[in-house]
């Protein structure tokens, strides 16, 4: 039952003929393909994200989570496949998205400070050669004290913490005051306070009707952030509310022998949930 | 410091600044996304297509010498990527290997033909002739303001001015696009930023600074003038705006300090001759290096200002 569902997914997205997507969907995908050389590291993936609704983006290593994203945002260049954004192209809806790479993806010693840092988000609002303004200045504080780093707003970004830089990161994304929010693992190597304040943040963002997708990696953690999860190793296998999708089947075919089955069932129990 | 400076300093010094300045700022850029080497690369393959362009044309007029340089540009770049591919070869490796032999080509090409009523050989190719760009029409300091002498000074002050201002102007301009792309590309591609034009047009803007440069104080203070700078800069701050500051007042430092040495340095060493002034300059903005490494204020990187953080 299980299996044929994947080979379903697979086909369909293979002879695929672009459906109308979902008016109110933040983000739709539909037969996307990556490849780096000639393995497919995303193959066929179909998904359909959630309004007001967290996501978690899950699967092993190497199973083409960030790739999704980065696809997606044309951050790297697809094969094949369809991207919209509520409904329109994602080119026409650049300004509804903020996106927050991985953390190791930039080179911290760059020559710039917090605030510079937050005040990037504002980009598409400042424009090319109009002046950073006192009001750009203190929406930029404003989305610092949210993510609490106020106080390092004029630190050089090469002196904060990996937590610190994370945390950077957020303001940046929460500057661009977009509907969709995509994060590429935002909890990687990051300290239990500071995995805290970014999590009350996305909650605070979902309470807003913002919708948010993240790249995650700690399956302990999905049932108490997510509401929502989307199951990927290269080829998509199941999406769904933490209920439906979030099972030991789904897990065990994401991770295969990976995992360990007593592990998953731990996890699936409603009894057990990390928070 | 009268009639004999500006007679025959004052324009080899403005054409010296002019060329560090155009070719230190997108210096700051390449440096920072670790494309040091472009500018390099650059420099090297600017010889063989000004040198066919010489051939084809006849001339060392401007345009001709500019299109031959973007062909062997592109010559380099498709070159670069066939061996990459084919080869298998590692990208800095591709790049060593394209660039060396474009200028060995070059220099080939060079020894070769007949370029004795033009100024274009192989020492001219390295070191330009920056002493022999004098104002031959100065009297004095008054001739600023006499348009007789003013339309006789050299071509090539008048051209690496304008492609100064054109580097400047494009830098100012692209300010933002650049400092964002060039800290966090994936960030600056979800913004919907043309990532890949602006990294293109920047490796353009310093082959444009580079053909302008080269013709007037040749390949070796290019090379010097892209790296040096900007490096020595990035070490007495830490934000870009200042940066670009400290690498324009280093190049415009190295370039005075430079042909000033280059052309009194031997006698007060008791020497007869004087040296090449490129040689001099690229030389004076390497020690300049050496000392914002000895001494500038932030020399500690990433993982020493955590340690000082924590203690």
């Amino acid at each position: 039952m299980k299996q044929a569902a994947i080979t379903l997914a697979a086909d369909r997205g293979r002879v695929h003929s672009p459906a109308a997507p979902p008016e109110d969907s933040p983000l739709a995908i539909s037969g996307l393909t990556v490849s780096y050389g000639d393995k497919p590291a995303v193959f066929s993936v179909d998904a359909t994200f959630a309004p007001e609704a967290m996501t978690a983006i899950i699967g092993p290593n190497g199973a083409g989570k960030s790739t999704l994203l980065k696809a997606s945002l044309g951050v790297i260049p697809r094969v094949s496949g369809e991207v919209t954004v509520f409904g329109r192209p994602i080119e026409r809806a650049r300004e509804r998205i903020a996106y927050v790479p991985q953390r190791a993806s930039v080179d911290w010693d760059f020559p710039t400070t917090v605030i510079d840092v937050v005040l990037m988000g504002l980009y598409r609002r400042i424009g090319l050669v109009r002046r950073i303004g006192r009001a750009n200045r203190d929406t930029a504080l404003e989305c610092l004290d949210r993510v609490g780093m106020a106080d390092f707003a004029h630190r050089q970004i090469g002196q904060l913490s990996g937590g610190q830089q994370q945390r950077v990161f957020l303001a940046r994304a929460l500057a661009q005051d977009a509907d969709l929010y995509l994060l590429d693992e935002p909890f990687a190597g990051v300290d239990a306070a500071t995995e805290r304040a970014i999590i009350d943040v996305l909650k605070a963002l979902k309470a807003q009707s913002r919708a948010v997708v993240c790249v995650h990696h700690d399956l302990a953690t999905v049932r108490a952030y997510f509401d929502h999860v989307f199951l990927i190793n290269v080829r998509r296998i199941a999406q769904g509310t933490v209920e439906e999708a979030f099972t030991s089947e789904n897990l065990q075919a994401t991770y295969g022998g990976r995992l360990a089955t007593g592990h998953i069932d731990q996890l699936s129990l409603p009894g057990q949930q990390v928070s | 410091m009268g009639a004999q400076f500006v007679q025959f300093s004052l324009t080899p010094i403005l054409i010296g600044i002019f060329a560090a300045i155009a070719c230190a700022l997108p210096g700051n850029f390449l440096v920072l996304r670790r494309q040091a080497l472009i500018g390099d690369a650059i420099s090297h393959v600017v010889l063989p297509g000004i040198v066919v362009a010489f051939l084809i044309t006849g001339t060392v007029a401007a345009i001709p010498m500019l299109l031959g340089a973007a062909g062997a540009a592109i010559v380099a770049v498709i070159l670069i990527e066939a061996i990459k591919r084919l080869g298998r070869i590692e990208p800095g490796a591709a790049m060593g290997v394209t660039f060396t032999t474009l200028f060995a080509a070059g220099v080939l090409l060079l020894d070769q033909s007949d370029t004795s009523n033009v100024h274009l050989d192989v020492e001219h190719a390295l070191m330009g002739n920056l002493e022999s760009l004098i104002w031959f029409r100065a009297e004095g300091w008054h001739s600023l303001f006499d348009p007789v002498a003013l339309a006789a000074l050299p071509d090539e002050l008048g051209r690496i001015f304008v492609v100064c201002l054109l580097v400047i102007a494009l830098t100012v301009f692209f300010w933002r696009p650049l400092k964002i792309s060039t800290f966090d590309e994936g960030f600056a591609q979800a913004l919907g930023l043309p990532v890949g034009a602006m990294g293109f047009g920047l490796v353009v803007v310093a082959a444009i600074a580079a053909v302008a440069a080269f013709d007037a104080v040749g390949s070796i203070i290019v090379i010097a003038m892209f790296i040096c700078p900007p490096a020595a800069a990035r070490l007495m701050t830490n934000s870009l705006e200042r940066q670009v500051w400290w690498s324009v007042g280093f190049a415009t430092l190295a370039a005075i300090l430079g042909y000033v040495f280059a052309g009194y340095g031997p006698l007060w060493f008791g020497g007869q001759n004087a040296v090449s002034a490129a040689g001099m300059i690229a030389a004076v903005s390497g020690v300049i290096l050496g000392l914002a490494c000895l001494y500038g204020p932030h020399r500690s990187r990433v993982g020493a200002a955590r340690q000082q953080a924590d203690a």
